[in-house]
């Protein structure tokens, strides 16, 4: 157990800790050992890619009593490798209208910051490599889960560029969606990540980790679910994957993508769910620590818990995947509605309480604060209540404005049957019912007796 | 503390290099059999639109969503570096926070009240 002694293990986690966290084991490793890094990280991040897409393909076979790819490799596992190669070696088209430098840029723009955002990211303690004593982690910064917010937050760009520079319209249409459901969504998974500083009192991820030494903090598990519904509509993926679908608007911001293009943008895809669900790992579910039982938790120093990190990002993976084959598409309003309506005032009122119950927990003894603060929240839940009747309002006032619009608009049941005759001269035409039929069932508008 | 970011500018070199690299030779390697449907917009298979939604027109909702994300996420950018300085601030800090955090509340409240949120 060699935790650096700042992170010693605390009776409660540790508030105080607040100030420069003790970051001083990283920075110092000399440049081959950094590049050693760098290169292992690029590297499982494309591994993961590869792996990722067979087993989606895999398990959602699975589930749908289909047998899924089985032809390339073992057992199919090569499968994603040969598209790759397949990609590579398709024709490169530019349509006419695209923007090209634009055009050609997007595809990098947003693979590059997806292979950012995991730098930060802790696959284990500290170990030693080749006699030198590094932490198994890239880069570690004061300000770590900003940084992979704000990597994650440029992928946008690549989004939104593919889209205006196709210079075609499903492709806009689709990058405006993804961009305005990554950035709701993103307010979101804010949101929920404060109620876990407040519990670490640091953002850097290794100190996160640390913190969670006693991982099952309750007070985190609303933050944790807040931020796995954040998480899907992040990644564009099912239920939410309304940028990509297929039955609106063909493909989404990659429409006019093909070759290697379009093979890097379900490359940054695949890493930005890869690094959502290490992101979840690390911050709620301790990382690296292995699981709380008695037996596990010898193995958590050297190389062990690379193993419980792996698997824990592997069960957020399959999360996806289940998600995928079980539910279907939501419509834009109700998710749009979903986030801003449902998600942010709940993390809002979430991230009060932990604060009321962190302060309420260090003064015990002196019960006004908290009185005053828990009348302050319920205020603020007043203020949602009262919100509510407002918006259904309002609601209702576009309706009847709408019914008032189409109220003289023709509709179904006003359309004559059978059509209006010009002119009814001949009481009987000759190809029409018979003399003894009553010619009342030609009666414009009257209802329709026969068929 | 600088040094700290050296890794990342390492990985930065390393991701561009790869997607750089791989787009310039995915334009070598592939065939160039270029015809006047391929180059065309894909509207699904039909003639496409003569002026498609270019990049002037789009519906001004987008614009409205991008203003409220960048209230919303100046607020929580202002609670992270509360969040990590709770522990020090106590009371004080949780009455300073209800404060700011019931402000943007009540635009929230009006934002919502007149329809700011509703997507049709």
């Amino acid at each position: 157990m060699s935790y650096p002694s700042s992170f010693g293990a605390p009776a409660v986690p540790p508030l105080a800790a607040a100030g420069d966290p003790d970051l001083s084991v990283f920075g110092g490793d000399p440049l081959w050992l950094i590049l050693l890094k760098a290169v292992a990280v690029f590297a499982f991040l494309l591994l993961m890619t590869l792996f990722a897409i067979v087993f989606e393909r895999k398990v959602v076979a699975r589930m749908q009593q289909r047998v899924g790819p089985n032809r390339h490799g073992p057992k199919g596992w090569l499968q994603s490798l040969a598209d790759g190669v397949k990609l590579m070696l398709k024709e490169d088209i530019i349509p006419v209208l695209a923007d090209r430098p634009v055009f050609i840029l997007a595809p990098v723009v947003s693979a590059i910051p997806a292979f950012l955002a995991f730098s930060v990211i802790p696959f284990g303690p500290e170990v030693s490599i080749f006699g030198h004593h590094t932490a198994l982690q890239l880069a570690d910064l004061p300000v770590a889960v900003l940084f992979v917010l704000s990597a994650s937050s440029l992928g946008v760009y690549g989004l939104i560029l593919s889209g205006w520079a196709s210079g075609s319209t499903y492709p806009l249409l689709g990058s405006l969606r993804s961009a305005a459901q990554i950035i709701s969504y993103e307010v979101a998974m804010g949101l929920s990540f404060v109620a876990v500083f407040l519990n670490s009192g640091t953002l850097s991820t290794s100190g996160i980790v640390a913190g969670q030494r006693h991982w099952w903090n309750v007070v985190l598990v609303p933050s944790f679910i807040i931020y796995c519904i954040a998480m899907v509509g992040e990644t564009n993926r099912t239920p939410f994957d309304l940028p990509e679908a297929e039955g609106e608007l063909v493909g989404g911001f990659h429409t006019e993508y093909s070759s290697i293009k379009f093979a890097f943008f379900f490359l940054a895809e695949y890493i930005n769910t890869v690094t959502v669900s290490a992101v979840a790992t690390t911050l709620f579910l301790g990382g690296w620590q292995p699981p709380p039982i008695p037996y596990f938790s010898h193995f958590d120093t050297g190389w062990f818990p690379v193993i419980w990190f792996v698997l824990k990002l592997l069960a957020f993976l399959f999360l996806f995947i289940w998600l995928r084959g079980t539910l279907p598409r939501l419509r834009y309003d109700q998710f749009m509605a979903f986030g801003w309506k449902v998600l942010i005032p709940v993390g809002l009122v979430w991230l009060l309480a932990v604060a009321t119950f962190k302060v309420y927990r260090e003064n015990v003894t002196d019960r006004t604060p908290w009185l005053i603060g828990f009348g302050i929240a319920v205020g603020i839940l007043l203020i949602i209540t009262l919100v509510d009747p407002g918006a259904r309002k309002h609601a209702e006032r576009l309706e009847a404005a709408e019914r008032e619009r189409t109220r003289n608009a023709p509709s179904l049941d006003r359309i004559p049957w059978p059509p209006p005759q010009p002119s009814s001269k001949s009481p009987s035409p000759p190809y029409g019912p018979g003399p003894n039929r009553p010619s009342s069932v030609i009666v414009a508008g009257g209802p329709r007796q026969e068929s | 503390m600088l040094s700290n970011y050296v890794p990342i500018l390492v990985l930065l070199v390393i991701a561009a290099a790869f997607a750089i690299g791989s787009v310039i030779m995915g334009s070598l390697v592939g065939p160039k059999r270029y015809n006047r449907a391929k180059l065309d917009a894909y509207e699904c298979g039909i003639e496409p639109s003569p002026e498609p939604a270019g990049p002037h027109r789009f519906p001004v909702k987008f614009y409205l969503t991008a203003m409220l994300f960048i209230v919303f996420d100046i607020e929580i950018i202002f609670l992270y570096p509360w969040a990590v300085a709770f522990g020090s601030l106590g009371i004080f800090g949780l009455v300073e926070m209800v404060l700011f955090i019931a402000t943007v509340f009540v635009a929230y409240a009006y934002v919502w009240r007149r329809g700011g949120l509703e997507w049709d």
